[in-house]
């Protein structure tokens, strides 16, 4: 599975979460607030504190806890509120 | 400070017209009584989206009072600064124009004879090109056809507003008391009011006003003087926050019309707006379907429909709420204002359908110059309460 | 439409599924999971294979899906709507928060909500640090992804579930550095004779957890909480202390103890979401059932988590209850599930003794400063919740969100909504919890036109298979 985080390709397999690829790699926060700028990244693991937001393919707002990697995702940050491209 | 044992007025109903009759009544230096059976600021004026507009309506007495309400508030929030402070009076006030688009070739016509007609009545309406239009709003959709853009349109969030007009109340020595429901008026044997039934108990006052907003019906067959006050259901949707993309209250031509019918069907012309918090409010539908507030996923569909069609950049961004309110609206689309000649001492302040919060200052100033017998600034006549939409035949939906 | 609906795959919704299918109806299980098994039998997400767990009707066997119950996974329940005769369900199939995916409407006579909890987590200084997890979070991610939230772990909070989760942390290797109880320790409760216990099978089950912290050598405090976490960027060590009997924390008490990971969990919230759009009544802010699962709406039942908090037994119990009678307001022959409702009854026995035992109590207010963040997704501070209180007299939970912002973010007031609620002195544990909209989903798909469907009641003419009538 080829799946690349912010521009890097890291190690993934079928049936990880983009949460999971992340800690299992070491990167333990993922995005901004918007308001402080602070960092954030997995905390109910279970898909209701939206805390774990990332941007996948282009797309931000993605719960990294609840989405599964596919071949060929561009995970990237999230930096605050973020419109998709 | 005291509870108030017995009050000047007591204003039944803690929304923003309730909170705007009470800070008028306690500046004329009334004694005022708040009531409210849930806790202020909590039931229609919640839902509000903090509107305060002079472009939906066209020439007549409803634009009158929305152009003397707009050049209020200002001042209004400038004063309850100085008297409360910063915080207290913080209602966001954002003097941020609105922007009338017109999407269909068939809409331009129609969208340029109502600014000419809104700018002979002294509003500012600026007619724009696609191109003005654009650079107005750099993400509006590429079909736009032609716009008008209002620079007195302002949004504030009526939650606060409605709070610190209450805050002003309290200032000055009144009283809001929240979880205490009014059944009914109690009358002196002459037929005045002389106080407001509550839970087995009877609160002297000389006047009381009925601002229970789209219950007021309710209140006024309680009080044996009925008012036909209907409610009109709203659904608004909200985004997750997004960085700046709306700049100011943009909306569809075909919403003035909207807000003009009476129709019973689901009527949904878009309103987006930013808020504070980088949320995008996208409002709004009106629906006759009595105080039922189920949801109806209908209306959220078209109401996305009509919001990506003004700005495509938002179909993929996450809609995270929807929430409704029920807008109390008249028969003739007037609000009431003013004292029930049936029974000297009863006043209503309610039917202002989907523009209370931009009416609340004017209706508060209008409904004190008339109880404290001043001048009113505006005609009082086609508010009055015996006109025959609101009093004949008021079959009160509950 | 002659089929039960069943929202949610976890014990409750699984043994609903398996009682409604077994009685000749059809079934639709929704959830949100790639997999079946909820919260409490979560899979092993990496693994190709389905592995369930034992089945609620025969312990000897592993669950299987029934042919006649259709599992749709991935499938995220946003809206919840009542239509003539029933209700419809609107549902997003696909990768989560993915705008490609599709959408599809269940009606039914007979719903069943199954929809679970999440932990509670209560605010300190420094919670919103990264390393601070829910003790749900490092169970999930443990179960389901085989990972450590950490290396060196403090687990916080209370009540029995913090020791399943310090034991699938070792089990992953973390190290777990102490197990923090902010009440009397569990194994007294669990030893009483008096017996909440009795019969309950999660008695077994604790001890083994139990065994296996005692074999690592982690420590097990009572009556101590984690009262701050501390880092630059995320966890580098946290503050633990002794509570009161009220949890405020005894002066003196105070250690720092390195750690790079902490897992608080305090209890559970019911997702209550499209229980609240079906206009069901809540009590004590849980849905209330009757003695055959069924709320205070006709056709619509609740199961499991979202009635109260009893565990997996108790849920799957409850989710055997409500499928029996879905299947039978749909017309199929079914007796009374007499084992399934006794197991009902021991299972809220303990269930009320684990709320008596393991509350959250006041003392937590303490725990935060002016500055504290409590509502995360605004980063709204405590400070800000007080003021519009002291200052505007705010007195429910609408003027409350707008006023100080809590709330107001993508969560929805899901993490922040009950702490909030307490900390401005509003008494509904639910205040919160109206969200129309059950789980986001993008404006493009919300603008998609619903695939046309029958009506409710037009399709209960068509005969269900299998059913006498
Ligand atoms: C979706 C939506 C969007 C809107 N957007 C805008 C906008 O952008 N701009 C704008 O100007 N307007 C807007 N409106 C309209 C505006 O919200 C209303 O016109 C306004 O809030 C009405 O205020 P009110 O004080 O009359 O009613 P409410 O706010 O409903 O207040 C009435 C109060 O009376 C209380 N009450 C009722 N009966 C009793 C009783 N017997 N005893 C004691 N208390 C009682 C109630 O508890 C309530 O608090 C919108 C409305 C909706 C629904
Ligand atoms: C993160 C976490 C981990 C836990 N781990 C354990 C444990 O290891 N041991 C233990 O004894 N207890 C554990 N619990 C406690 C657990 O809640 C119960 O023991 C048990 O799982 C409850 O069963 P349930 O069927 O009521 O709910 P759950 O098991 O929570 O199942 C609810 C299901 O509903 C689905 N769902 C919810 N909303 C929607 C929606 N809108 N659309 C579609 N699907 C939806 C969810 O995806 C979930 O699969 C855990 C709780 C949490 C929150
Ligand atoms: S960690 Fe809470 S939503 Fe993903």
């Amino acid at each position: 599975m080829r799946v690349t985080w912010d521009g890097r390709e890291v190690e993934a397999r079928p049936g990880q979460t983009v949460a999971g690829v992340l800690i299992a790699n070491g990167v333990r926060s993922w995005r901004t607030t918007r308001a402080e700028g602070r960092p954030r990244g997995l905390f109910c693991g279970i898909g209701v504190c939206f805390d774990c937001l990332v941007r996948v393919n282009g797309v931000p707002d993605v719960r990294a806890c609840q989405r599964l990697v596919a071949d060929g995702d561009d995970i990237r940050p999230q930096r605050g509120a973020e419109l998709p491209s | 400070m005291g509870r108030i044992e017995s009050a000047d007025v007591v204003v039944v109903g803690a929304g923003i017209i309730g909170a705007a009759c009470a800070e008028a009544l306690s500046a004329a230096g009334l004694r005022v009584l708040v009531l409210d059976r849930g806790a202020p600021a909590a039931a229609t004026t919640a839902s509000g989206e903090g509107n305060v507009l002079v472009s939906d309506k066209g020439p007549g007495p409803e634009l009158d009072l929305a152009v003397a309400s707009r050049r209020r508030w200002p001042d209004l929030i400038d004063s309850l600064r100085e008297e409360l402070g910063d915080e207290l009076a913080r209602v966001e006030w954002e003097p941020k124009g609105g922007l009338m688009v017109a999407t269909e070739p068939e809409a331009v016509g129609p969208l340029a004879a109502l600014t000419r007609a809104q700018r002979a009545a002294g509003i500012e309406a600026v007619d724009l090109d696609a191109a003005a239009a654009r650079d107005m709003e750099p993400h509006l959709t590429e079909r736009v056809e032609a716009a008008a853009h209002y620079p007195e349109d302002a949004q504030l969030q009526p939650v606060l507003a409605a709070m610190a007009l209450l805050a002003a109340v309290r200032a000055r020595g009144g009283e809001v008391r929240g979880g205490v429901e009014a059944h009914g008026v109690v009358y002196d044997p002459g037929g005045a009011v002389c106080g407001v039934r509550v839970d087995g108990d009877a609160i002297p006052c000389g006047a009381v006003v009925n601002a229970c907003g789209p219950w007021a019906g309710h209140l006024s067959v309680a009080a044996g003087a009925p008012v036909e006050v209907l409610p009109r259901r709203g659904m608004v949707l909200v985004t997750a926050p997004l960085p700046p993309v709306v700049r100011r209250k943009v909306y569809a031509a075909d919403y003035v019309a909207a807000v003009a019918s009476g129709a019973v069907d689901l009527q949904v012309s878009p309103v987006v707006e930013s808020t504070a918090t980088g949320t995008v409010l996208i409002g709004s539908s009106r629906r006759r379907v009595g105080f039922d507030d189920a949801l109806e996923v209908e209306v959220l569909q078209r109401l996305a429909r009509s919001a990506i069609a003004l700005f495509p950049v938002l179909s993929g961004v996450p809609v995270m709420r929807a929430y409704g309110g029920f807008r109390p609206y008249t028969p003739d689309h007037l609000p009431v204002i003013g004292e029930d000649p049936r029974t000297p001492g009863l006043w209503h302040a309610t039917g202002h359908e989907g523009a209370g919060i931009g009416l609340a200052p004017a209706t508060g100033r209008l409904l004190a110059d008339l109880m404290c017998g001043r001048e009113p600034e505006l005609d009082a006549m086609p508010f009055r309460v015996d006109r025959p939409a609101v009093i004949v035949g008021s079959a009160v939906e509950r | 439409m002659s089929r039960v609906v069943v929202v949610g795959g976890g014990p409750a919704g699984m043994a609903a599924a398996e009682a409604a299918a077994s009685r000749g109806v059809e079934v639709v299980l929704i959830d949100a999971a790639p997999k079946l098994g909820g919260q409490y039998h979560r899979q092993d997400g990496l693994s190709s294979e389905d592995r369930l767990a034992p089945s609620a009707a025969h312990a000897d066997r592993r669950w299987t899906s029934p042919e006649n119950v259709e599992h749709v996974p991935d499938a995220s329940a946003w809206a919840v709507e009542a239509v003539d005769g029933g209700h419809r369900v609107h549902v997003r199939v696909g990768l989560a928060d993915d705008p490609s995916r599709e959408g599809r409407v269940f009606a039914t006579r007979a719903l069943v909500l199954a929809t679970g909890a999440y932990d509670r987590a209560l605010p300190f200084p420094g919670w919103d640090l990264p390393g601070v997890f829910t003790a749900g979070a490092a169970q999930a991610l443990a179960k389901g992804q085989g990972v450590a939230v950490g290396d060196r772990v403090v687990v916080g909070g209370t009540g029995p579930f913090l020791l399943p989760v310090a034991s699938s942390l070792v089990g992953v290797g973390a190290r777990v550095v102490e197990v923090a109880e902010a009440n009397a320790a569990v194994t007294g409760w669990l030893s009483r004779p008096t017996g909440a216990m009795a019969g309950w099978s999660k008695a077994g089950e604790l001890a083994r957890y139990a065994g296996v912290l005692a074999r690592h050598g982690v420590p097990y405090r009572s009556r101590t909480a984690v009262l701050a976490a501390h880092g630059a960027e995320s966890v580098e060590s946290v503050t633990v202390a002794r509570l009161d009997r009220d949890w405020s924390p005894v002066p003196g008490t105070e250690r720092r103890v390195e750690a790079d990971a902490v897992a608080v969990g305090f209890g559970f919230t019911p997702q209550l979401e499209l229980a609240l759009a079906a206009r069901c009544r809540l009590e004590d802010g849980f849905v209330a059932v009757d003695a055959a699962q069924g709320t205070s709406v006709d056709g619509v039942f609740a199961a499991g988590e979202l009635t109260g908090i009893g565990g997996a037994d108790l849920a799957a119990a409850e989710g055997a209850v409500a499928g029996f009678a879905a299947a039978k307001r749909l017309g199929a022959v079914v007796e009374a599930p007499l084992r399934a409702m006794s197991r009902v009854r021991a299972g809220r026995r303990f269930a009320r003794a684990l709320a008596a035992a393991y509350p959250v109590r006041s003392g937590w207010q303490d725990w935060l400063r002016d500055d504290t963040v409590v509502c995360r997704c605004e980063e709204v501070a405590k400070r800000a919740l007080y003021r519009a209180v002291d200052e505007r007299d705010v007195g429910a939970a609408g003027p409350l969100k707008l006023v100080s912002g809590a709330g107001l973010g993508l969560c929805q007031g899901r993490i922040c909504g009950r702490n909030a609620a307490e900390l401005a002195g509003l008494d509904d544990p639910a205040a919160f919890a109206k969200r129309p909209i059950a789980v986001p989903l993008r404006l493009s798909e919300l603008a998609e036109e619903s695939r046309a469907e029958a009506p409710v009641d037009a399709e209960a003419a068509a005969r269900p298979f299998g059913i006498d009538r």
